[in-house]
């Protein structure tokens, strides 16, 4: 019987992505190469963004025209039998692994490690993100090869798309006895953006070059927060930088020294001192508690948690973050926008007459919250969705000027309503941790459930306040720790079941 | 217009005797269809034929000088139809669709046809959706043919093949004056492969001859009593020339070795996957060639049952590869076997799955065990492929149960990918609106219909109850009357809506005088199939009549309460839908969603604007984003939306662990997101940027002025900030 045998190359891709288009380059380069090339695909519903998967088979025509018969091709992967599986996505090839279409003894797994995030992944409340991390592991295992690269960053630095990154990976991987020139010839011979496709090809080539001589790393997520920049601190703040280093453990400076830029950005130097006040006071707890043993994460979370609430989002801080000259660049580079290109932006913004008595001072949103004709009346002119268009002058000072409220902020209901909250919390932590150094600890990160705005806020803020009766209940028994963290895994998955805005009662 | 452009391979329809064709399997059909001498072709579009109708439409210039008439039919009930031109006259015809479903819709026709009977050749070819991919029921079409006495041809999965089965279904249709199904696989429809072309032929007896020579015979038609006659007709004539039709041009082959114990017997679209799985246990090669008995049936209906007991004979066991259940095949082997008093084994679905698509390693775990239980000499014969061997050893792999474990694990980690709404689809504030009105009013009973609209029932929005098919997603929630309770919503699209459900549904409701509510998605083109145009299509077609307002058509049936929204006004038809639900007026209440298919329109509309801005034309163009360091992480607006350019990222504040939603650069700036963030008030963090191509000297102005202005205000906050920066 006759030993000649196809090269297999399996495409994966998401609906969207152009693993078609690759395809057909590629059953071009084949031909032109003297293959017979066969591919195939099931696309169907996929198309629409889900994972689909498109399967070439190469056989030599020599060899057809020596035998003076034709192959026969299989139209899908068979596992064991797979030369080469080429991934427009992480998850993809990990897809592909699971499959068992890649085998220790045939298979080139050629892979871009950048991310599109599933439905699943995005929805999720928290960070539903699937550890990439195993995927390459399990793909260096798995791979007789095991290229790595960034194909979106390759398409974007070359301004095509990733079937260009994924056809220049390809060549550039060697898993093909075929010359580059090859590959390049069928891109001219498209005749569509010919420059852009060549451009990310050549990236995507020699970045598979690379990671062929050099296997990939991961990119590694940092977990201390990074300082920003090497700015000398000025005078009126180190004083209180000076506090971190006396007052703190070594553990958290970092976190604290971010933490005090927040809030002191958030408000005033006077409010940097209440932070570290704060945190001084959680410090003793830690020591007393022997959080030297724990590396004193509950200062550490204390840290991040407490600048978190106490630069909560109120009207003011969202005006002042949206009217900076640093967003106005971030916007114009997040767009694309060319220097010197006109670009407006325009903010959707719609506080609710809630929002608005936060802003007030307290006695005044009081009176109005509390008067239910009143609020009535006012909710119709506030309950209306606003645009309004920063980039210009009028909606820029409307901002700017409503950003400007941070000087009565200490006056206002919503300053006054956090900042009880936040003393209880503390009170709370205070008062666990010396007894239960995890129970102390999981109080303080209950602080995730506080986020969002308007009803995401409020239900967020209920489940806080629900996870805390349930602690002033059973604060008692031993190992109430899990039990929290288990109610508090649960209520933040809640939000998720809850779908976008449950108990919208409050609005109109 | 559709989705793909064919106009370059349509040339291919051209090519002549001995010329190479190279392209898609459904393409290739195409071609055989011209090859054959079609007078007449219609169908309607769906996964895994859309194409072939693409194709046709594009190729109506080919198609006038060989006096073929094309049709994009209403509904695959008026495809089937469509055949009754070859009943009194020698004229060839096709039709195709989506199969089951669509052979499920043309059934009435079908039964009609095959029972008078035809004169010239009538194929019928039917993608069949089943297996990875396919978006409907599991069903086999095979349950069809038998049903109708349809003869069924199932060829192997390579261009000369089908093409070959093409013609000879063809002939084969007018010898037994039967129509004949070809049932294509999806991935036989769109495989990439060649054939060697024939001329096109010209029919010799055209449409426009039977139209002036009508001819009647009232034996042919269904009603008492050539009804009975068409009985014993199929039994009597019909099925006897069919087997000898296919014997006598051998459609059915013997492969492989001719002597053993035992044979395989494989269904035609099978073969390559059963010659892989042979090749990879070391008992075929590339070429299929072989040392054991195959017989593959090109033909699956009827069996050729001569050929079976002489294949049977003398051997202890046959595997018999059948895709599909009930495994109809198998059971008539069996039962054509023990008339026969033959006592050989037939070996189906014991070693292979009783349910689920025959991939390469089914099909091959099939064959390992069905060899050694009947055959372990060919399995000790069998030796890995060496060159597999040899390669194993380049590479020391980690011991395998380690890695083994970290591939198990995989499993928690690698999300799912339902399908979705595309950037920027009109469909998706449809949703956002009903989710929305479900928080207002409480949860209501959904009935979907089949299109794009139906990926609602996935996440985000897991909205909808049931899918009883197309175009009658408002038929589906009939039943829901009782006085008092809150209507059923359903959900159609405007494929579906002219597909039947403007009489099924709309003309049901309206005659019943039903209370339900109904959610029209019209976004100018039957979508989900390829962006086909349909009779309420905006655009011109030069072939086709279009703009023809459903709105119109419900008028006319009687439906008093009718609303049109812009489907991207999330708040309007929020409203629209409470107030069609809390509504005291009797009688179908219908909102139309209107906005033009974003797939399309990007594909009409990007060309345009690129030609604009190079022309120096003011362009504006708008997208959205998302202010990282107002964005909290909690993702209620990807709830709310699922687009795929609103996405998430890593967070940059180094407080903050969860990531931040983000907008990718493919945003078309639809506009849903700062909707959404309006209407269900979630949060400021949206912005939409309006990116000025060529201002005019009144843009610059204006830019100059108020960037001094800011600018100004900014350094001055920017400095106080410098005060306390480190």
């Amino acid at each position: 019987m006759n030993p000649a045998r196809s090269i297999n190359i399996a495409i994966l891709a998401i609906g969207g992505q152009g693993g078609g288009v690759m395809a057909e380059w590629l059953v071009e380069v084949a031909e032109r190469a003297g293959y017979r090339a066969q591919y195939t695909s099931v696309p169907g519903v996929a198309q629409r963004t889900g994972a689909t998967i498109y399967y070439l088979e190469l056989f030599p025509e020599r060899t057809v025209l020596a035998a003076g018969k034709e192959p026969v091709l299989a139209l899908m992967p068979v596992p064991g039998d797979v030369d080469v599986v080429v991934a427009a996505e992480l998850m993809e090839a990990g897809r592909a692994l699971l499959r068992g279409l890649v085998t220790p003894e045939r298979t080139t797994l050629i892979a871009s490690t950048h991310r599109v995030y599933a439905i699943s992944e995005k929805s999720a409340p928290g960070d539903g993100r699937g550890n990439a991390f195993n995927v390459i592991e399990a793909a260096r295992t798995r791979a007789k090869r095991f290229i790595g690269l960034d194909m979106d960053q390759a398409a974007r630095r070359g301004g095509s798309v990733i079937s260009a990154a994924m056809f220049g990976a390809l060549a550039g991987s060697d898993a093909l006895p075929i010359p580059r020139a090859l590959f390049e010839d069928v891109i001219r011979a498209g005749g569509r953006a010919v420059e852009a496709n060549l451009k990310t090809f050549a990236i995507a080539f020699d970045g598979a070059a690379a990671s062929c001589a050099a296997p990939p790393v991961v990119p590694a997520t940092s977990v201390v927060p990074a300082t920003a920049g090497a700015i000398a601190a000025a005078p009126a703040v180190q004083p209180l930088l000076a506090r971190i280093e006396t007052e703190l453990p070594g553990a958290a400076h970092a976190m604290a020294r971010e933490g005090l830029r927040r809030v002191i950005d958030f408000q005033d130097l006077a409010y940097g001192e209440l932070y570290l006040d704060r945190l001084r006071s959680i410090a003793a707890v830690d020591r007393a508690a022997a959080g030297a043993q724990r590396r004193h994460a509950l200062v550490v979370e204390t840290a991040r948690h407490l600048a978190l609430w106490m630069s909560f989002e109120d009207t003011f801080r969202v005006a002042d973050l949206k009217t900076r000259g640093a967003r106005f660049e971030r916007v114009r580079s997040e767009v694309g926008a060319a220097p010197g290109q006109v670009v407006d932006f325009t903010e959707f913004m719609r506080p609710r007459i809630e929002e608005v008595c936060d802003s007030l001072p307290a006695p005044i949103g009081r009176f109005i919250l509390g008067s239910p004709a009143l609020k009535a009346l006012l909710r119709r002119p506030f309950g209306k969705g606003r645009q309004i268009r920063t980039s210009r002058l009028g909606g820029f000072l409307t901002l700017y000027l409503l950003g400007q409220g941070r000087r009565i902020r200490r006056s206002t209901l919503r300053f006054k309503r956090e900042n009880a909250a936040i003393e209880t919390w503390l009170a709370r932590i205070t008062e666990a941790a010396p007894i239960d150094y995890d129970l102390g600890l999981e109080i303080v990160l209950c602080q995730k459930l506080i986020k969002g705005y308007s009803e995401t806020r409020e239900r967020g803020g209920r489940s806080f306040e629900s996870l805390m009766q349930a602690y002033e209940a059973a604060k008692a028994t031993p190992a109430f720790a899990a039990q929290l963290r288990s109610l508090r895994d649960t209520a933040l998955a809640g939000v998720e079941a809850g779908g976008g805005s449950q108990g919208r009662a409050a609005s109109g | 217009m559709a989705e793909r452009s064919f106009a370059k391979e349509v040339e291919k329809l051209r090519l002549g005797n001995g010329q190479a064709f190279k392209g898609e399997g459904i393409l290739a059909v195409t071609k055989a269809l011209l090859q054959s001498g079609v007078s007449y072709v219609g169908g309607y579009q769906g996964a895994p034929i859309s194409h072939l109708m693409d194709v046709l439409a594009d190729a109506q210039d080919i198609m006038a000088e060989l006096g073929v008439h094309f049709e994009a039919s209403a509904s695959e009930a008026a495809a089937a139809a469509m055949l009754a031109a070859s009943v009194n006259y020698p004229l060839r015809g096709a039709v195709a669709w989506k199969s089951v479903v669509g052979t499920n819709v043309a059934s009435d026709a079908l039964a009609n046809v095959a029972s008078g009977g035809v004169t010239g050749g009538a194929l019928v070819i039917v993608g069949e959706d089943y297996g990875e991919g396919s978006s409907i029921m599991q069903e086999r079409t095979h349950a069809f043919a038998m049903k109708s006495q349809i003869w069924l041809l199932d060829p192997r999965p390579n261009l000369t093949s089908i093409v070959d089965l093409v013609e000879r279904g063809f002939e084969l249709s007018e010898a037994s004056n039967t129509p004949v199904m070809l049932e294509l696989r999806i991935r036989a429809c769109h495989v990439y492969g060649r054939f060697l072309a024939k001329n096109n032929l010209r029919p010799a007896f055209g449409l426009a001859e039977a139209m002036r020579h009508p001819v009647r015979d009232p034996d042919r038609i269904v009603l008492p009593p050539a009804n009975f006659l068409h009985e014993h007709e199929k039994i009597d004539r019909r099925w006897p020339a069919a087997v000898e039709f296919v014997k006598r041009y051998r459609l059915n082959e013997f492969l492989g070795g001719s002597h053993g114990e035992v044979g395989i017997i494989v269904q035609g679209g099978l073969y390559n996957t059963l010659i892989r799985a042979l090749e990879r246990l070391g008992l075929a090669d590339s070429f299929g060639e072989t040392e054991l008995p195959l017989y593959v049936l090109n033909v699956t209906y009827p069996l050729i049952d001569d050929e079976i007991v002489a294949f049977c004979t003398g051997k202890r066991a046959v595997l018999l590869v059948e895709e599909g259940q009930p495994e109809f095949i198998e059971q008539a082997i069996n039962s054509l076997l023990r008339r026969a008093d033959i006592a050989t084994r037939v070996v189906g679905k014991d070693v292979l799955p009783r349910a689920g698509e025959y991939t390469g390693q089914t099909v091959k775990d099939g064959l390992t065990r069905f060899l050694a239980t009947h055959a372990a000499s060919h399995l000790q014969q069998s030796r890995p492929r060496a060159v597999d061997a040899a390669q194993a050893n380049v590479h020391a792999p980690e011991s395998s149960a380690a890695a083994q474990d970290k591939i198990v694990a995989l499993k928690d980690i690698v999300p799912a990918r339902p399908a979705g709404f595309c950037t920027g689809c009109p469909e998706r504030p449809i949703f956002t609106a009903m989710k929305l009105v479900e928080q207002d009013i409480g949860p209501y009973h959904v009935s979907c219909d089949i299109g794009c609209h139906l990926f609602s029932i996935l996440p985000p929005f897991n909205i909808g109850n049931t899918t009883m098919g197309y175009g009658l997603g408002m038929a589906g929630a009939s039943a829901f009357q009782a006085a008092g309770a809150r209507p059923a919503v359903s959900v159609m699209g405007d494929g579906g809506f002219w597909h039947n459900g403007l009489t099924s549904g709309v003309g049901n409701a309206v005659f019943n005088n039903n209370n339900s509510v109904l959610v029209l998605v019209d976004n100018g083109y039957s979508a989900a199939t390829g962006g086909q145009d349909i009779l309420s299509s905006r655009a011109d077609n030069a072939r086709r009549s279009t703009r023809h307002p459903m709105a119109t058509a419900m008028r006319g049936l009687g439906v008093k309460w009718i609303r049109t929204v812009r489907s991207y006004d999330v708040a309007e038809l929020r409203r629209q839908l409470s107030t069609a639900i809390t509504s005291k007026t009797q009688g179908p209440k219908v909102i139309i969603a209107e906005s033009e298919c974003m797939l399309n329109k990007q594909r009409r509309v990007a060309p345009l604007l690129r030609k604009a801005i190079g022309a120096g034309e003011r362009v504006v163009k708008q997208r959205f984003g998302v202010d990282a360091d107002t964005c909290t992480g909690d993702h209620s607006c990807i709830r709310l939306s699922g687009c795929p350019t609103l996405t998430i990222k890593d967070n940059p504040d180094p407080l903050r662990e969860d990531p931040v939603a983000h907008v990718l650069d493919d945003c078309v700036g639809c506009g849903h997101c700062g909707e959404t963030a309006h209407a269900a008030v979630l949060c400021p963090s949206f912005y939409r940027a309006d990116i000025v191509f060529n201002p005019t000297r009144r843009d610059r102005l204006v830019r100059r002025i108020s960037d001094a202005m800011i600018g100004f205000l900014q350094r001055r906050a920017d400095a106080r900030r410098a005060r306390f920066a480190f």
